[in-house]
C-alpha cells in the first residue's frame, strides 16, 4: 500500500463529475449558440464581395478552432472523470516524443495554413489600390463627428488649411478660402454612395484617433491625425447602414456615429445635384 | 553558482524591529507577501470598478449614491474602463504571479537563501507601491481619472486637457504610475534572472528546475526587454504633455477650432512602443500561471509532467515569439498591410507552443490518479479557460477577420478569458497550493471548492456570451451600449453578463474570508501537506529566515518524480540522495 493512498481517494467522484459536467455543458451551450443563434450573435450579411471573403475565412477558422475546442474540452472532461482518484496507481510516464512531434506538426500545418489562407480576404482591400475611376470621398473625423467630402463637379478636392478650421462658422474641415478647387466641394455629415461602384475613402482625423467601421462592409480603419489612409469597397446592395467609431476617442466615443447610404445611380446623381445647390 | 548559495547566507539573522521585519524587509518571503497583499488590494479595487461598469451598462440612468450628480457620466464610465484595465493588468496580473509568488518561491524552489540582490528586491516593491499610490491618486485629482484606456493612445493621452475631462492631472498620474511600475519591474526582472542563473543549488540543472521556475525565469527575461521600452515611451509621453515636445503628436491637429502647436510626431510610434511592451505583457501575466498549472496538475495527478522538456521549451518559444507579434494589435491602425500580414503569420505560430502546452496538460492528467483539491480544481479550470480564450485568438490574429471583430466585445471576451481569468485561475491555484507553506496553515477545502464552482461557472457565464455580443457588432468602451442602433438588441445578453458578474464577484468574498480566516484558524499544515517533490516542501512551513535553516539542499533528480515504479511512496523529493531514495523501495 502506497503512503498517499490512505485518505486521498475519499470524495473524488463528486467533484470529478461536477467539473466534467460543467465543461460539457459549457461546450454544448457554446456550440448551440453558434448553430441556433438564439439571441443576436451574428453580424448581418455582408454587402460586398470582400465581405463575403471575410465571412468565408471567419467560417473556416470557426470550423478549425471549433473542432479543436470541442475535442480538447471534451478530452479534458473525459480525463477528469476517467482518471479521478479511485485508489488506483498512477500510470508512470514522462511523455512521448512521437506524440509531441505529431501534435506539433499538426498544429503548425493547421494554424499556419489558416493564417496563410486568410491572406486573400486581406489582400483584396489592403494590398491593391483602388481602381483609377473609383469614386473618391474624403472622411474626416473629429471629436465626435464624421464629415464626408466630395470633390464636386470639378472632380478636384480643394486644399485644406488647419488654421482655417471653424466648425462654428460652417467650415469644419478648414477648406482653404483661397483655393478655387475647394469652392464646389461638398461636405456632408453622412456618406452617400452609388451601388455597384467602387468607392475609395481617404480617411483622416483632425484631432485624436478615431475609427471608421461599417459592419455590413466588414471593413474597419483607424483615422489617424497626420495620415491619410485609403481604403476601398464596392457595395452591392442599396440600404442604410450604420457607421460607428470603434477607437476610444474621449467621453463622446459612444455617440460618435453616422450613416452610409448606398443608393441607385439615379438617386446618387440627385444627391449630388441637391448638395451642389446647398453648398 | 553553488558556492555562493552554500556559503553566502550562513550569516542571515532575522531582524528584530517591526519595521525592518515587516515593512522595509529584505527577506524575499516578506517581499513576496507584500506584493501579494498589494495585488489583493488592487484586485478588490479592480473588481469593484468592473462591477460598476457592468451595472452602468444595463442601468445607465440609475442613481448612485457615491457619484457626484447622482447619475454616472460618460467620462466617469471611461475612467472606470481605464482604471480597471490599468490596475488589473499592472497591479494584479503582473504583480501577483511574478512579484508575489515568484519572489516567494523562486529562491526556495532552486534551493537559494534569498534573491541575488535583496535590497534591490525591497526597492522594487516600494517603487511598485509608489506606482500604486500614484494610480489611486488619479481618482481624486481635479479633472478626474484618465479616460484614455489602459493603452493610453496618443494624441488623446498626449495633448492635455483640451481633449476632454480626465486628460489633465489624472492622465499625468497615469503615466507617472506606469513609468514607476516599469522601473520597478525592470529591477525585479534583473533580480529574478540573476537569481535563477547564479543561485541554483548543487545539482539543480536547468532541466531539473520546476516549470514554475521556468515560467518566472522566462517572464523575467520578457520583463527585462519589455518594461524598458514602455518606460521610454512613458517618459516621451510625459515630455509631450509637459515640455512641449511632439514625439507622438503630428502637425495640423485642430481641437475645438484651435490649431494645436505640435509638429513632427507620430501617433503610431506610441502604439509600436506600447505594444512592443503590451504583447509580451500578456505572456508576463500568463507564463507564471502556465508554470503553476503544470506544477499543480502533476502534483495532484500523482504523475510527472507529460513532456517536461517540451513544456520548458514551449515556455521559451512563447516568450521568444511573444516579441514578434505586437503588430497584431495594429492591423487596422494605418500600419503597412504587408507588415500586418507578417505579424499575422507570426501570431498564428504562437498557437503552436500554446497547443503543445495544452496537449501536455491533458497528457499529464491521462492515466493519473486525480485528487480534486482546491488548487487542482483551479489548475484544471485554468486549462479549460486557456483553451477557450486561446482559440478565439486565432480569429483576431487574422487581419481580414479582425476587420469585423476589432474594437468590439469579442476582443474583450478573448483577452479576459485568456489573460485575465485564466491568469487569475493560475493565481488562485498558486494561492491554495502554497498558502500552507507561506502561512503554516491549510485553507478550508469546502470553502475553496465553493469558491471554485462559482468562479469557474461564473467566468464562463460572463465571458462566453460576450463573444457573441462582439460578433453581433457590440462595440467596446461605449459608455452607453445602445450608442449604436443595433446595440439595443444586445442588451439582454449584457443583462445576463451583469448578473453573472455580480454573482461571481460575490463569490470572491468566500475566498477573502477563507484566506483571512485560515491564517488564524486553518489546520496546521506541516512541511509537506500535498506530498509534493520540489524543494519548498522539504523546509518548515513557513520557512525560516534563510529558507532552509542552514541546511542547503543538493538536488539529485527532476522536479516531478511521482508514482515512480518500484517505490513505496508515490513521490520522491528532489533533494533525496540516491541512497536515501533507495530506502523507499
Amino acid at each position: 500500500m502506497r503512503l498517499s493512498n490512505r485518505n486521498s481517494m475519499s470524495g473524488s467522484a463528486a467533484p470529478a463529475a461536477m467539473l466534467a459536467l460543467l465543461i460539457v455543458i459549457m461546450v454544448v451551450v457554446t456550440v448551440y449558440v453558434f448553430v441556433a443563434n438564439p439571441f443576436p450573435s451574428r453580424p448581418p450579411a455582408p454587402i460586398t464581395t470582400v465581405g463575403q471573403l471575410v465571412d468565408h475565412q471567419y467560417f473556416l477558422t470557426l470550423c478549425v478552432t471549433g473542432v479543436v475546442f470541442i475535442l480538447s474540452q471534451l478530452g479534458l472532461a473525459y480525463a477528469i472523470w476517467r482518471f479521478r482518484d479511485r485508489g488506483q496507481t498512477a500510470h508512470f510516464t514522462r511523455g512521448s516524443n512521437t506524440l509531441e512531434m505529431i501534435w506539433t506538426t499538426a498544429t503548425i500545418v493547421l494554424f499556419l495554413g489558416l493564417g496563410l489562407m486568410g491572406r486573400k480576404a486581406w489582400a483584396e482591400v489592403r494590398f491593391t489600390p483602388a481602381e483609377p475611376n473609383a469614386l473618391q470621398v474624403e472622411v474626416t473625423t473629429n471629436q465626435f463627428v464624421f464629415n464626408f467630402r466630395y470633390p464636386g463637379p470639378d472632380g478636384k478636392f480643394g486644399k485644406l488649411d488647419p488654421a482655417q478650421v471653424s466648425a462654428s462658422t460652417g467650415n469644419p474641415l478648414g477648406l482653404d478660402s483661397k483655393d478655387p478647387d475647394g469652392k464646389d466641394d461638398i461636405v456632408v455629415p453622412t456618406l452617400t454612395v452609388p451601388v455597384d461602384r467602387q468607392v475609395e475613402l481617404l480617411i483622416r482625423s483632425q484631432d485624436v484617433i478615431h475609427n471608421f467601421y461599417v459592419r455590413e462592409l466588414r471593413l474597419q480603419q483607424d483615422a489617424v491625425p497626420g495620415m491619410v489612409i485609403p481604403i476601398h469597397f464596392t457595395a452591392n446592395q442599396t440600404g442604410r447602414y450604420e457607421i460607428v467609431c470603434t477607437q476610444l476617442c474621449g467621453l463622446g466615443h459612444y455617440r460618435m456615429r453616422s450613416f452610409l447610404d448606398v443608393v441607385s445611380d439615379v438617386d446618387y446623381q440627385n444627391f449630388l445635384k441637391q448638395q451642389a445647390a446647398t453648398q | 553558482m553553488s558556492s555562493h548559495a552554500q556559503t553566502g547566507h550562513a550569516v542571515v539573522v532575522e531582524p528584530s524591529g517591526f519595521i525592518r521585519k515587516y515593512i522595509f524587509s529584505i527577506d524575499h518571503k516578506v517581499i513576496g507577501i507584500q506584493y501579494f497583499l498589494l495585488a489583493l488590494t488592487a484586485v478588490c479595487v479592480g473588481i469593484v470598478l468592473s462591477l460598476l461598469m457592468r451595472f452602468h451598462l444595463v442601468y445607465p440612468g440609475a442613481h448612485l449614491p457615491f457619484v457626484s450628480g447622482g447619475i454616472m457620466t460618460p467620462e466617469q464610465y471611461m475612467a472606470l474602463v481605464t482604471m480597471h484595465g490599468t490596475i488589473m493588468v499592472f497591479f494584479v496580473l503582473t504583480t501577483a504571479p511574478q512579484g508575489g509568488f515568484g519572489n516567494y518561491f523562486l529562491p526556495i524552489q532552486i534551493g537559494a537563501p534569498d534573491m541575488a540582490f535583496p535590497r534591490l528586491n525591497m526597492l522594487s516593491f516600494w517603487v511598485t507601491f509608489l506606482a500604486f499610490v500614484a494610480i489611486l491618486a488619479a481618482f481624486v485629482v481635479p479633472g478626474g481619472a484618465p479616460i484614455s484606456g489602459w493603452t493610453g493612445y496618443t494624441p488623446l493621452s498626449g495633448m492635455g486637457e483640451v481633449t476632454g475631462p480626465g486628460e489633465g492631472m489624472g492622465q499625468t498620474l497615469w503615466i507617472v504610475s506606469i513609468s514607476l511600475f516599469c522601473l520597478a519591474s525592470l529591477l525585479g526582472a534583473l533580480n529574478f534572472i540573476a537569481t535563477t542563473i547564479d543561485l541554483r543549488a548543487p545539482g539543480m540543472t536547468l532541466f531539473r528546475m520546476p516549470l514554475t521556475v521556468w515560467g518566472w525565469f522566462v517572464t523575467a527575461i520578457l520583463g527585462l526587454l519589455a518594461f524598458g521600452v514602455l518606460l521610454a515611451g512613458g517618459v516621451l509621453l510625459l515630455l509631450d504633455r509637459s515640455a512641449g515636445t511632439s514625439f507622438f503628436l503630428p502637425a495640423g491637429m485642430v481641437v475645438n477650432d484651435q490649431l494645436q502647436p505640435h509638429s513632427g510626431g507620430s501617433p503610431l510610434l506610441w502604439q509600436h512602443l506600447f505594444w512592443f511592451f503590451g504583447h509580451p505583457e500578456v505572456y508576463i501575466a500568463i507564463l507564471p500561471g502556465m508554470g503553476v498549472a503544470s506544477h499543480v496538475l502533476s502534483t495532484f495527478s500523482r504523475k510527472p509532467v507529460y513532456g517536461y522538456r517540451a513544456m520548458a521549451m514551449a515556455i521559451c518559444a512563447i516568450g521568444f515569439l511573444g516579441f514578434m507579434v505586437w503588430g497584431h494589435h495594429m492591423f487596422l491602425s494605418g500600419m503597412s498591410p504587408y507588415s500586418g500580414f507578417a505579424f499575422s503569420v507570426l501570431t498564428m505560430s504562437i498557437g503552436v507552443p500554446s497547443a503543445i502546452k495544452t496537449f501536455n496538460w491533458i497528457g499529464t492528467l491521462w492515466g493519473g490518479k486525480i485528487q480534486f483539491k482546491s488548487p487542482m480544481l483551479f489548475a484544471l479550470g485554468f486549462v479549460s479557460l486557456f483553451v477557450s480564450g486561446g482559440l478565439s485568438g486565432l480569429f483576431l490574429a487574422q487581419p481580414a477577420v479582425d476587420n469585423m471583430l476589432h474594437g468590439g466585445y469579442y476582443v474583450v471576451a478573448h483577452f479576459h478569458l485568456v489573460m485575465g481569468v485564466a491568469a487569475i485561475f493560475g493565481i488562485f491555484a498558486a494561492t491554495y497550493f502554497w498558502f500552507p507553506k507561506m502561512f503554516g496553515r491549510m485553507m478550508s477545502e469546502p470553502l475553496g471548492k465553493l469558491h471554485f464552482w462559482f468562479t469557474f461557472a461564473g467566468a464562463y457565464c460572463i465571458f462566453m456570451p460576450m463573444h457573441f455580443v462582439g460578433l453581433a457588432g457590440g462595440i467596446r468602451r461605449y459608455a452607453d451600449a445602445t450608442g449604436t442602433n443595433y446595440g439595443a438588441a444586445l442588451q439582454p445578453a449584457h443583462m445576463f453578463m451583469t448578473y453573472a458578474a455580480f454573482i461571481t464577484g460575490a463569490a470572491q468574498l468566500v475566498f477573502l474570508f477563507n484566506f483571512f480566516w485560515s491564517l488564524k484558524h486553518g489546520p496546521v499544515a506541516g512541511k509537506n501537506p500535498w506530498n509534493a517533490t520540489t524543494l519548498e516542501w522539504i523546509t518548515d512551513s513557513p520557512p525560516p529566515i534563510d529558507n532552509f535553516g542552514g541546511h542547503y539542499p543538493s538536488v539529485y533528480r527532476g522536479p516531478y518524480e511521482f508514482s515512480v515504479p518500484g517505490y513505496r511512496q508515490d513521490f520522491i523529493p528532489q533533494n533525496l540522495t540516491p541512497d536515501q531514495a533507495a530506502l523507499l523501495k
